[in-house]
């Protein structure tokens, strides 16, 4: 059947039997690379016209509705205005830092992208330990905001930065063990591994009642992760006008909002990866004929309308709830999510050890 | 005076906020000092927007300075030109007919109604929840399109004239208010369960920005920042003026005196001004919407006082008059002004993102502050 991993496959056989070994390789990273630039860029574009007409919807207005058919080309017209904007630099600024900032946002965004499963069996780059590498490189994220926040030179966005540094920190720990119970239960941190773990059906159904507290307390946390609201505290516009990003402006200001997107892909992705299959089909123990009619579906269909599902469920966070304190954003983190999740791990452990999951 | 362009002292960040912020509504500025997150000292600096209205209306007749009014608090513009139709009538005791009375009571309490919309969806939006602000802009929307018929304005109505109001009621002003009255009790409802509810709302409001109620007398707070803190001090109910002496209503007062009580007392208040144009849409009494006034109005020499509670609280208009056709000196006492000064005294301690809570709460409007 059709499927991303013959094309990938049927590329690399032509450059093989084409190119000489070197140059083989050298072609499929160059192919790669575009291709997570373009997956970047389209994501972008998709996930903001998404937000836009989510937030529309449930604020009873139409949204973007001129350009192009139904305002699907706004996006567009937005980037290009963006473009052609002046990246200003303050006088005050620490040059580098405040120009290197989101350059590295968006590219600790393109290096999340390489371990993650779009469809079955079509992936960047098949690491042993790809959880472990994504909770590692994820946490990076907040030096980017850091920099832009200190570099900025503005009192603003000096306390976004400390609010989003002492969130990102905190809330991190949740995330990775809520990450670690899954890990736990399957027995591997290769990313293909969990995938297939959950032929007979996913985690959240398979690890009883731990496993569904951990999917809520990983929801939470990265939420928190990604700045969006009802974390927000980082950009807080009623409070601090745009956090970190008070000064950006032009591009330099849209690679932030790039990076956010894509992070919150990301991170739903990886939501998606380890608690609702991937790209596995929705499938039920050992009901045969109703997996096979599951596996008809296209499995990039699978792992994009799960990760779109939890974007969703991100942005409908944002449009309902108001925004937390950043005394009671870590008081919910030390206080309620981590000893719950410590102890959620503990019960996973002894479910894994007994072999109590399904 | 000059602190605010110093960076610190003694290790402490002095930041403005506004004239431009978003929190500000208007271009307030606040020199605030903070200890890391936590705010030691906050100045309100005025004089952004201010356009001397109290002088301008020294050269206007007292038929025309009442529009001006409209420009001050301009959530309440209704209610602050009844203001000043008020007294100018206590000054040349002109009769007002019943039915203007009527019209004018439903008229200010539709206006607080809508203030209270914005207010709401404003507040919601300080906090960081921009969905409210949507909602209650759709319920708004319907108020103004009554005003317009009616008046032909929908923001500054100018519609109180000394002796009565300027025309007669549009043919569907009963049949669209009472349409609205039954559409807005369901969305008042809606309002609750979107925002009063939240876990997440009742933590951030629930004893922030603690006023007691001898601070609030002290500092002359009224309006649902006043009843807020337990002070009993509407005035439509202590000192009645045009019809609100017939009408029914409670005067909502809470004891907490933090952020979740103001914000009580204004949804309770809703719920109060509905019951009173309840009480009033099917008894305007017929007869003339105006009295028959002289063409030029001239006060007797003497000093006149009206006080009235807008949405915000007591407006008072305070004129001195030497028997001409314009005042001598103008006074007017604005409820936004009293209840900013108290904004220092609750937020010293607390947070920068509880501020914001604060000002919300406090339903700040600028051009009333700064005349």
């Amino acid at each position: 059947m059709w499927s991303f991993s013959n094309i990938a496959d049927s590329i690399q056989n032509w450059l093989n039997q084409t190119f000489s070994a070197t140059w083989s390789l050298v072609m499929q990273m160059l192919i790669a690379g575009i291709a997570v630039i373009s997956l970047f860029a389209i994501l972008g574009l998709v996930l903001v016209l998404m937000e836009r007409k989510v937030s529309a919807w449930m604020q009873i207005r139409l949204g973007p509705n001129r350009v192009g058919p139904k305002g699907i080309l706004q996006t567009l017209a937005d980037t290009l205005k963006l473009l052609v904007k002046e990246g200003l630099t303050p006088a005050g600024a620490d040059k580098i830092l405040f120009n290197l900032a989101p350059v590295l946002a968006l590219v600790i965004g393109m290096l999340l992208m390489a371990p993650i499963a779009f469809a079955k069996d079509f992936q960047l780059w098949n690491l042993n330990i790809g959880v472990l590498y994504i909770s590692a490189v994820s946490s990076v994220m907040v030096i980017s905001i850091l920099m832009a926040g200190w570099a900025s030179n503005n009192k603003y966005s000096l306390m976004g930065a400390m609010r989003s540094g002492a969130q990102i920190v905190s809330y991190e720990l949740s995330a990775g063990l809520s990450i670690l119970t899954i890990v736990v239960l399957c027995g591997s941190l290769n990313i293909p591994d969990i995938i297939y773990s959950q032929a007979d059906g996913w985690w959240i159904f398979k690890g009883h009642i731990p496993a569904i507290i951990s999917f809520v307390i990983f929801i939470i946390a990265v939420t928190a992760e990604t700045n969006r609201a009802p974390f927000d505290l980082a950009e807080a516009e009623s409070e601090l006008t745009a956090g970190f990003h008070t000064e950006y402006s032009g591009m330099k200001f849209a690679l932030f909002f790039l990076a956010e997107y894509v992070n919150v892909f990301i991170v739903c992705a990886i939501g998606a990866t380890l608690f609702l299959g991937g790209w596995m089909p929705f499938h039920i123990g050992q009901w045969e004929s109703f997996n096979r009619v599951m596996d008809y579906i296209p499995s990039s269909i699978w792992f994009f309308g799960k990760t779109f599902f939890l974007i969703f469920l991100i942005m409908w966070f944002r449009w309902t709830f108001p925004r937390l304190r950043i005394d009671q954003l870590l008081n919910l983190e030390w206080k309620y999510l981590l000893p719950i999740s410590m102890i959620n791990l503990l019960l996973v452990t002894v479910i894994a050890i007994l072999g109590w999951h399904f | 005076m000059f602190e605010e362009i110093g960076t610190t002292t003694e290790g402490d960040l002095i930041i403005n906020v506004g004239p431009q912020h978003p929190a500000t509504h208007g271009v307030l500025h606040l020199v605030i000092t903070l200890n890391g997150e936590t705010i030691k000292k906050l100045e309100p600096h005025l004089g952004y927007i201010h356009r001397s209205i109290e002088k301008m209306c020294e050269s206007l007749t007292y038929r025309q300075f009442i529009y001006v009014t409209s420009r001050m608090d301009y959530l309440s513009a209704h209610i602050n030109n009844q203001a000043c139709a008020l007294v100018v009538e206590k000054g040349l005791q002109i009769e007002v007919p019943d039915r203007a009375k009527v019209i004018r009571v439903l008229m200010a309490e539709l206006t607080r109604i809508a203030s209270h919309e914005l207010w709401w969806g404003a507040m919601a939006m300080d906090i960081g929840a921009f969905t409210p602000f949507f909602h209650a802009f759709r319920e708004r929307e319907t108020i103004n399109d009554i005003m317009e018929e009616t008046c032909g304005a929908r923001l500054t109505m100018n519609y109180m004239v000394p002796g009565g109001v300027m025309q007669e009621l549009h043919p569907n002003f009963q049949k669209k208010v009472k349409e609205f009255i039954k559409l807005f009790r369901l969305k008042v409802h809606e309002y609750e369960e979107l925002l009063t509810g939240n876990i997440i709302f009742q933590n951030r409001m629930k004893d922030i920005g603690v006023l007691s109620k001898e601070d609030a007398i002290s500092y002359g707070c009224t309006g649902p920042v006043g009843r807020g803190s337990g002070v009993s001090c509407d005035i439509r109910k202590l000192y009645p003026y045009d019809a609100y002496d017939k009408v029914q209503f409670d005067e909502v007062i809470e004891t907490a005196g933090d952020s979740l009580a103001r914000y009580m007392v204004r949804i309770k208040e809703l719920h109060q001004s509905i019951s009173i144009i309840e009480q009033l849409i099917d008894n305007i009494p017929e007869g003339d919407y105006q009295a028959k006034t002289k063409a030029v109005l001239k006060l007797p020499k003497g000093e006149f006082y009206q006080r009235v509670e807008t949405a915000r609280g007591e407006f008072g208009v305070y004129i001195v008059s030497e028997g001409g056709t314009t005042p001598h000196r103008i006074k007017f006492r604005s409820p936004g002004f009293s209840n900013l000064s108290a904004l220092n005294h609750m937020a010293k301690g607390s947070k920068l993102g509880d501020l914001v809570a604060m000002m919300g709460t406090l339903d700040l409007v600028i051009p009333d502050i700064d005349r």
